[in-house]
């Protein structure tokens, strides 16, 4: 028997979809509406899976005392109201898909000291979710 | 293999607390949960079973079989209860996500002989569960915190 605990969190944030490697026709054809050079934004859902033994002594695998804080620090803080493109220094060189910013965010938590990071997962939108696993990850 | 999922909710109050901590570490430890008065939350169970279809009935497990079995195991037992008080299983453990998915999963298990439970996930609220699943044990090999705990 395994445990996961798993904590839901929200971010709004602009992104512009364009790979500056490609011609303007290219990426109009990849990244269609997404490559509108004023940008758009979503709010985003993202769930932070933490596993780990349960402390006998809390009932716990982490202290949500503990994880609120860390993402507000890691993550929240740095791409809640803002624009990825401009504002978070990983999206300078990639492209802010979804993809790359579940990558972006596992790296900034995988430091959590109290239990082990398991998954990122976003919801971009209500009818797209992407996700990465510590495996995918490594 | 198929998994069916069926989903179920009920209601029950709990607050945490533990009788080897100071009031002052309980209340650090556990803020508004440590309320003594307790507190409620509308639990989402759903529970996860992996099987073969049987040929003759097209079905991993009767989903009227699952709604006895969890009427009978996890409402009859939690729903409107005060976890702390009224839940024998949950008796001396701090009633958290956590621990309540790891009872529901030891509860269920025995009972599943057509297919297996494959997972238990429980949410307290709409943004906080708890997944249950067979595997290796928390604190071994994968499941083991990549840096030391520095929780108290």
């Amino acid at each position: 028997m395994k445990l996961s605990l798993t904590r839901r969190y929200d971010f709004a944030a602009s992104h512009r979809l364009h790979a500056p490697q490609l011609s303007e026709q290219e990426n109009q054809r990849i990244y269609g509406k997404c490559n509108n050079p004023y940008g758009h934004g979503h709010n985003y859902a993202l769930e932070v899976t933490v596993t780990g033994p349960v402390d006998p002594a809390t009932g716990m695998i982490a202290n949500l005392g503990e994880l609120d804080p860390f993402v507000e620090r890691q993550v929240l803080a740095a791409f809640d109201q803002k624009n990825l493109n401009e504002e978070v220094a990983a999206f300078r060189t990639a492209v802010p898909t979804t993809e790359n910013v579940c990558r972006e965010i596992f790296r900034r938590l995988q430091s959590f000291p109290a239990a082990r990071l398991e998954r990122v997962r976003i919801e971009e939108t209500s009818k797209n979710s992407f996700e990465i696993g510590a495996e995918e990850f490594a | 293999m198929i998994r069916i999922t069926r989903k179920v909710e009920f209601s029950a109050s709990h607050f945490y607390n533990n009788p080897n901590f100071s009031p002052d570490e309980n209340r650090r430890i556990f803020g508004k949960c440590n309320n003594p008065h307790g507190h409620g939350h509308n639990y989402t169970l759903e529970v996860t079973v992996a099987g073969d279809p049987d040929p003759n009935t097209g079905m991993v497990l009767d989903l009227k079989e699952l709604k006895d079995i969890l009427q009978r195991e996890v409402m009859d037992r939690m729903d409107h209860r005060h976890l702390n008080y009224e839940v024998p299983e949950l008796a001396g453990k701090i009633p958290t996500c956590e621990n309540i998915a790891a009872v529901i999963w030891q509860l269920l298990e025995p009972k599943i002989t057509r297919g297996k439970l494959d997972r238990v996930r429980l949410y307290e609220s709409p943004n906080l569960f708890a997944d249950c699943t067979a595997g290796s044990a928390n604190g071994a090999g994968k499941g083991a915190p990549n840096s030391p705990r520095s929780r108290a």
